[in-house]
């Protein structure tokens, strides 16, 4: 096939944040009139690439191309005007203003210093038209679902003569009926010979719709592919890159679990999980996988009562038992180490003591304070334990590295000897010394008998950790897989790929 | 306690321009077994609004605001007067007006944490609602009651100390209480600094949330009583009209973000005082009566930049590469000359 001159060409792109190097040598090429896939795990650098692109931050080396001219956009206005649109993934519009003035918004057509409201209704439906949309463009835009705004999103976006379409994540909130529709004008757009920048989770999408994908991972440039010519195996095994090294697991002999702590049947809520059925058992590792946005934090949040359930119900020891609130969990022994520890775990204001007594205390309700010196006892046995550093009990949290704020999370749980402890990426963004620790940790305590759910994106540390796997895709729970002699990082990447068809 | 250095300095600073207008400002006597004098004034008519924005102090740490306290201060002060002028007991007058006060409170906590109205917006309807309550309750007029011991709480003595002040001091002495010997404080600021984190870690908010409400009712509540016993009258009008927003400044100047978070009960006792102060000021250096709004906003702004450790950062920051490089210029002045 005699491949047309990219449109976009980028080469060699570094971009440095402090302490992190986001990206380093990337390449990615855009061919007019086809769809081409970004693809990596989360932080592989695909909002930095696309960042960078439009100009939202500077590139530290590198070049860009565009339509054959060397171009540097000062600011995402820039890379518009010179026919680079971006679409979002939370859709960027105002949901109380219509549909056309979303379109035109700024760019107004003017008659005498005043809008022209007669042109820019023509001129929207226009727009719409070119999607095959017929609107009625001055109701607000809230009157429409998520799927037509994103729709009108694109139209925004093709309103300036653009040449390159990047959709981020356009699809992560739509359902199977919209993703088609979005599917159809995407196709529409390409055979107009629009280049499309696609990045999303999903890996059926990419196939469907997709011709080729650049993958990137921590920052780096894996390769650039025909969709057609690379599996979905091989897709993930890139993405997530394989260790050659096989770690040794950490749990001993494999033993039997005869008592289940907490069965979930059918449980599921509506646009955040599939209803899943999963059983832990006292003292078992049960390991997570699956790609971003499969579904694992959900999974977590409805078995804490985090959020409510829509179908299917909790049985703890054998009872059914609703789960309505955190605190209906935590009575029940469950601790949930969230995954977002600065939004939904710690109190940045308040000191490493009073963070890791908060959970303590709150089961004891105000009235019944936590005895200063057994405060004391516990933080300071955690601190040591756990190697939190400064051990400074009254440090103000804020203040400490990702790492430690992580420590002081899992403190907060741990001293309230919970049953089951959900644990939601306890390793990312820490560093190896503390990665070990923590995994030692989770050893230890399923000896003891506590049950884990352990949640990462690292399938070697889920593989060396749990005694079973239960992959997620897409939402789904597809496979629950033993951890015996027969499983490795390939089978789980074959699984997460197929999505557990062939089983 | 270096979070209240700049409140003490700045109350020390009014103090002292008083010292300078007024002699003998700082001198405290017995008068007729009394205790009398500038400083005693201060504190004895502070007190409603210490009172007032201490429980505003715990409702501002939750990251909510209640701005109808003014109105519930005209209201336990209008119902307690009613009952006492139709010859009911004072203690019966002072515990249905604090019952109504907490439960109006309560009603507060129940709009914000319960429904999930903004706290501004939940508290604007009793702010507006609640004057006319007051007014509701005594039909119009100004109820005037002539009772020595409903006297007492705003206007009598105890032990040669005002009774208003011994008031104040048992209050701060349960909220301290409450918040830091027992864990209210902590779940509070909890709640306040991160809601969804709090929710997670499993501290029942709402529950909290509707008492720091009716807490900071209930003050009001008591400050109503003070307020009204003192000038022995109930005014539906203009008893604690815009003394919700002398409490919030009281708890800002002390140091407590409005964004929620921690909170300081003594800095918000210093930001009352500074705030009663400057009224005495205004009064004792002769500040002309129909300038004493622009003087006192004035003064408030002032303070509450120097409150800002934003503020006071970019200020000196700015100024202090100055001053370094004044002796380096000089120096190179002298090698060249």
């Amino acid at each position: 096939m005699e491949a047309p001159a990219p449109i976009l060409r980028m080469s060699g792109i570094g971009k440095q944040f402090p302490g992190v190097r986001a990206l380093d040598g990337v390449d990615l090429r855009l061919l007019p009139g086809e769809v081409h896939a970004v693809m990596g795990e989360n932080g592989a650098g695909k909002s930095t690439l696309i960042k960078v692109l439009t100009g939202v931050h500077p590139a530290d080396a590198g070049d860009i191309e565009l339509a054959g001219r060397s171009v540097a956009f000062g600011s995402p206005l820039e890379a518009r005007q010179a026919g680079i649109s971006t679409v979002y993934q939370e859709v960027n519009l105002c949901v109380n203003l219509s549909v056309a003035e979303n379109i035109l918004i700024g760019r107004e057509p003017r008659r005498l210093g005043r809008i022209d409201w007669k042109r820019m209704r023509a001129r929207a439906r226009e727009l719409l038209a070119r999607l095959e949309l017929d609107l009625d463009v001055s109701a607000p835009l809230s009157s429409y679902s998520l799927a037509i705004q994103q729709m009108v999103a694109i139209a925004r976006a093709l309103d300036v003569d653009a040449q390159v379409l990047i959709l981020d994540e356009p699809t992560s909130s739509l359902d199977a009926d919209e993703v088609d529709r979005l599917f159809g004008v995407m196709k529409r757009l390409k055979d107009e010979g629009i280049a499309i920048l696609f990045v999303t989770h999903f890996l059926d999408q990419v196939y469907e719709i997709s011709d080729r994908m650049t993958i990137l991972r921590n920052g780096r440039l894996v390769g650039e592919f025909l969709t057609s010519e690379l599996s979905q195996v091989e897709l993930v095994a890139k993405m997530i890159g394989q260790e050659l090294e096989v770690l040794d697991k950490l749990h001993g002999e494999a033993k039997v679990f005869d008592r289940p702590l907490v069965e979930a049947r059918e449980l599921g809520r509506a646009g955040a999980i599939e209803p899943f059925t999963l059983t832990i058992h006292e003292g078992e590792v049960v390991g997570l996988a699956g790609l971003l946005g499969s579904g694992r934090t959900e999974v977590a949040r409805l078995l804490f009562g985090a959020d409510h359930a829509g179908t299917g119900q909790v049985a703890i020891g054998g009872e059914p038992t609703p789960l309505r609130t955190p605190r209906a969990a935590m009575s029940h022994k469950i601790a949930f180490c969230s995954e977002n520890r600065k939004t939904d775990g710690l109190v940045p204001d308040l000191t490493v003591r009073e963070n890791i007594v908060l959970a303590l205390q709150a089961t004891r309700g105000w009235t019944r304070p936590v005895p200063r010196e057994q405060q004391d006892e516990l933080v300071g046995r955690y601190v040591k334990a756990l190697r939190i550093s400064p051990a400074d009990p009254e440090r103000l949290v804020r203040d400490l590295s990702g790492g430690n704020q992580q420590k002081v999370l899992l403190a907060r749980w741990l001293i309230l000897e919970p049953r089951l402890l959900i644990l939601d990426e306890p390793t990312r963004g820490i560093d190896v010394g503390a990665k070990a620790e923590i995994q030692r940790l989770v050893a230890e305590l399923s000896s003891g008998g506590v049950a884990v759910l352990f949640i990462s994106a690292e399938l070697e540390e889920v593989l060396r950790l749990s005694h079973k796997v239960a992959v997620l895709r897409d939402r789904k729970l597809v496979a629950e897989l033993p951890n015996d002699d027969a499983l490795s990082t390939e089978v789980l990447m074959e699984t997460i790929a197929s999505g557990g068809r062939d089983r | 306690m270096r979070r209240l250095l700049w409140p003490v300095l700045i109350l020390a600073l009014l103090l002292l321009v008083n010292v300078l207008f007024t002699p003998g400002f700082l001198s405290v006597q017995v008068r007729d077994g009394h205790l009398y004098g500038s400083l005693i004034d201060i504190l004895r008519f502070g007190a409603p609004l210490i009172l007032v924005s201490l429980g505003m102090t715990l409702v501002i740490a939750t990251g909510g605001i209640d701005l109808s306290v003014g109105s519930v201060v005209a209201i336990s002060g209008a119902l307690a007067c009613l009952q006492i002028s139709q010859d009911a007991g004072v203690f019966t007058a002072v515990v249905l007006a604090l019952g109504l006060s907490v439960l109006l409170g309560a009603w507060n906590g129940f709009l914000v944490a319960g429904v999930g109205i903004q706290p501004i917006i939940a508290t604007l309807i009793l702010m507006v609602a609640g004057r006319g309550l007051a007014q509701l309750i005594t039909d119009g007029q100004i109820i005037t009651v002539n009772d020595p011991a409903y006297k007492l709480i705003g206007g009598g003595y105890w032990l040669t100390v005002p009774f208003g002040i011994l008031i104040v001091l048992v209050v701060l002495a349960v909220t301290a209480f409450l918040t830091r010997r027992l864990a209210l404080g902590l779940l509070i600021e909890a709640v306040g600094g991160n809601a969804e984190a709090s929710r997670l870690a499993g501290i029942r908010a709402r529950g909290i949330i509707v008492m720091v409400y009716a807490f900071a009712a209930l003050c009001a509540g008591v400050a109503g009583l003070m307020i009204s016993s003192n000038i022995s009258s109930a005014d539906g009008n203009n008893a604690g009209l815009w003394i919700e927003l002398d409490a919030i400044l009281a708890v800002v100047i002390g140091g407590t973000s409005l964004a929620g978070g921690r909170f300081s009960l003594g800095g918000t006792v210093l930001g009352a005082l500074i705030i009663q102060t400057l009224t005495t000021t205004i009064y004792s250096i002769g500040v002309p009566p129909e300038t004493t709004l622009l003087f006192k906003a004035l003064v408030v702004t002032v303070v509450c930049l120097i409150q800002s450790t934003a503020f006071r950062d970019k200020v000196f920051h700015r100024r202090r590469p100055v001053a370094l490089a004044g002796p380096a210029t000089e120096e190179k002045a002298r090698v060249t000359a």
